[in-house]
């Protein structure tokens, strides 16, 4: 694993006036209406806001999932919305890792293969694809469990290699999207550790939640409210401490 | 996205829901069996019918009266054509034939064809004397009362030993039995096993009269003069039957483009029927125009219309097997569009973690093709194993293409209609893909 670029050298990523508008006429969501948002590596950062904010349009912008209406979005020195389908599956494959609130393994599948699914996107060697998969693996812990089946696993071991296959890649970005909905608090705080862990090794992440004790372990919280952003402040315990 | 890969998460794919993949293979297993199957049975029964021509005898011509002459053709037309000394005819033998009642001391057997003919009848026709002897020409000469049966009759009428020596009854003639048949397979409507060849003389004295008989029999010298003979036969029956000139002229001319039966064709069949004669008739095919006192008919031209029919038939067996393997292709369809449905989701994460259209096109075409193969194969097995069986009477003869072709066409049309759903995965909005649950 490289260690990325030291934080505040550079922004990875960077929104500058950002609108989404789904539908058309009076049906008409006017859901993001302008975002100016500027991430530097190695950040820590939550995006806060209650359900119906365009907290999960974000997301969806973040990490190439949907395209802007309008304004520009530079990850990584890529302009995304000059992107066509192939490059923006490739952006998605090496430059974001995902982390879903319902984990996203895909089902039949051992621990194994799903870390290695995005390597085998990216086209990588079969034996290289397994040894960092396993190396993913045993950054979360989770090496014993490399020849189980998603349903054979709990909920934070399931969290736990989504993490890992978004760590496969070395992405630039990190996205995690409420990672723990879906978990009892045991496992949430099992995750959050892995996060603080990862945010201490330099990685860039981007946590969307709605939890004030996920938030709070951020290093900058982001609220977002009726689509635009309402305040945008570090988080000055976190950060000292780091 | 390597090959091997994508080829990797279809068998995942297929394996997912196996019952599902093993009734749509099912469907595909039946189609390709199908085809290959009715395809060799078409064919098996195309051979059935040309070896069954051809034990007719290739060198072998009928001549048979054909109703509208005023000279009929005579045990004498018979004799002059034989002492004509035509370049390319063997022999020409006369048949005289009846439907009677023959009986022994144990049973009797209604409805048996007699024929009466000369001793050379056993190397111009296919019937050939398995135990005993011939009747010689001295028997004919002199109407001698022995007789050559089939092997049925010789069994049926003397069921606890050889029927050789032995005395029938025809309708009261009692004649003695020299020689038994070989046994025959069925050309048509008679059994060629139940008959009693005899003497024409005795025949015609005793059952027949001495007018018109039923047809002639000839044999030409080599195979490849069998048109040639044909020609001569013509000629020379022209002349014996005293056909006028115009009328040969014109037969002649029309002969030329009427191959197969004209109007009298049906008459023919039945007057074959009944007469007891080769089967030759029964199929139908004659040479020369009904204008003309006499038909010649041939094996050669016999066989061309077999073929030709045998070929129709072997195309539409395989029209209707088509049938099925298109249901089975639309099978293939149905359950690849719920495939994608319910894969929704795992679509929307391969696409989340940088799968390109192409990998996901490649990934649900692949599992289509899996399916067809698989299938395809499987009923290659089934129609090759269920090929070693009669089948009606047929034995199913395989045609070397169409394994490859009915597997061909299986895999293109998974292939063909695995691109809609795969299509449809392929173009999924990553978003929306993982929205739905």
């Amino acid at each position: 694993m490289s260690t990325p670029l030291a934080g505040g050298s550079g922004s990875v990523l960077e929104l500058r006036g950002i609108h989404q508008i789904y539908g058309t006429g009076d049906a008409q969501v006017h859901a993001l209406r302008g975002i100016d948002l500027s991430v530097a590596a190695g950040e820590y950062l939550a995006i806060m806001g209650p359900s119906g904010s365009g907290k999960s349009t974000l997301m969806n912008l973040l990490g190439c999932l949907d395209v802007a209406s309008s304004g520009t979005y530079m990850l990584a020195g890529n302009d995304v919305n000059e992107l066509d389908e192939k490059e923006l599956a490739r952006v998605r494959n090496r430059e974001i890792g995902f982390i879903f609130q319902s984990f996203n393994l895909v089902p039949r599948m051992t621990a194994l293969q799903n870390t290695e699914l995005p390597l085998a996107y990216g086209g990588v060697r079969y034996a290289e694809r397994k040894r960092r998969a396993l190396e993913a693996l045993e950054m979360v812990n989770l090496t014993n469990r490399a020849d189980h089946r998603p349903q054979q696993l709990s909920g934070g071991q399931q969290q736990r290699v989504a993490i890992a296959r978004a760590l496969v890649t070395n992405p630039t970005l990190l996205l995690a999207d409420e990672p723990t909905g879906n978990l009892d608090s045991e496992s949430t705080h099992e995750i959050l550790a892995i996060f603080d862990q990862l945010a201490a090794q330099g990685r860039t992440i981007v946590i969307i939640t709605h939890e004030e004790n996920v938030g709070e372990r951020a290093h900058r919280v982001v609220n977002v409210k009726d689509g635009l952003i309402t305040s945008d402040h570090l988080n000055r315990e976190r950060v000292l401490a780091r | 996205m390597k090959f091997g890969d994508i080829l990797l998460s279809a068998v995942r794919g297929v394996t997912a829901n196996k019952l599902r993949s093993i009734l749509t293979m099912l469907g595909v297993l039946i189609g390709v069996g199908a085809v290959i199957l009715l395809m060799a049975v078409g064919n098996g029964s195309a051979q059935r019918v040309n070896s069954l021509i051809t034990s007719l005898g290739t060198n072998t011509l009928t001549i048979r009266p054909s109703g509208t002459g005023s000279t009929p053709i005579t045990l004498a037309v018979s004799d002059q054509l034989n002492k004509a000394g035509l370049g390319d005819v063997k022999s020409v033998v006369p048949e005289s034939t009846t439907s009677l009642t023959v009986s022994s001391t144990n049973a009797s057997e209604s409805g048996v064809s007699i024929i009466g003919t000369s001793a050379d009848y056993f190397t111009v026709s296919t019937a050939s004397v398995a135990s005993g002897s011939a009747f010689t020409a001295a028997d004919v000469a002199s109407a001698a009362k022995v007789a050559v049966i089939g092997s049925t009759l010789a069994t049926e009428l003397y069921p606890s030993g050889s029927a050789l020596g032995q005395s029938i009854t025809v309708s009261g003639t009692p004649f003695t039995v020299v020689g038994i048949l070989a046994t025959q397979s069925s050309t048509g409507f008679n059994d060629p096993n139940s008959v009693v060849v005899a003497p024409v003389t005795r025949v015609q004295r005793s059952f027949t009269g001495f007018g018109a008989l039923s047809s002639l029999l000839a044999e030409s010298k080599t195979t490849a003069g069998v048109a040639a003979a044909q020609g001569e036969l013509g000629v020379e029956l022209n002349q014996l039957l005293h056909v006028s000139a115009a009328t040969a002229a014109s037969a002649a001319s029309s002969s030329a483009t009427s191959g197969a039966a004209g109007t009298g064709g049906f008459g023919r069949f039945l007057r074959g029927a009944t007469g007891g004669g080769t089967a030759a008739s029964a199929l139908g095919a004659a040479s020369s125009s009904s204008t003309l006192p006499y038909t010649i008919t041939n094996a050669s031209t016999l066989l061309s219309t077999a073929e030709a029919s045998a070929t129709s038939f072997t195309v539409l067996l395989a029209a209707v097997a088509a049938i099925s393997l298109l249901v089975g292709g639309i099978g293939v369809t149905n359950v690849m569009l719920v495939t994608v449905t319910e894969r929704t989701r795992e679509i929307g994460i391969r696409k989340a973690l940088g799968a390109t259209r192409g990998a996901i096109l490649g990934q649900f075409l692949a599992e289509a093709a899996i399916l067809t193969l698989l299938g395809g194969i499987l009923g290659v097995v089934a129609a090759v194993f269920a090929a070693q069986f009669q089948i009606n009477g047929t034995q199913p003869v395989l045609i070397g293409y169409s394994i490859p072709l009915a597997l061909g066409v299986s895999v293109a049309i998974g292939v063909f209609f695995g691109v809609y759903p795969a299509g449809r995965a392929a173009t999924m909005r990553p978003i929306q893909a993982l929205r739905s649950i």
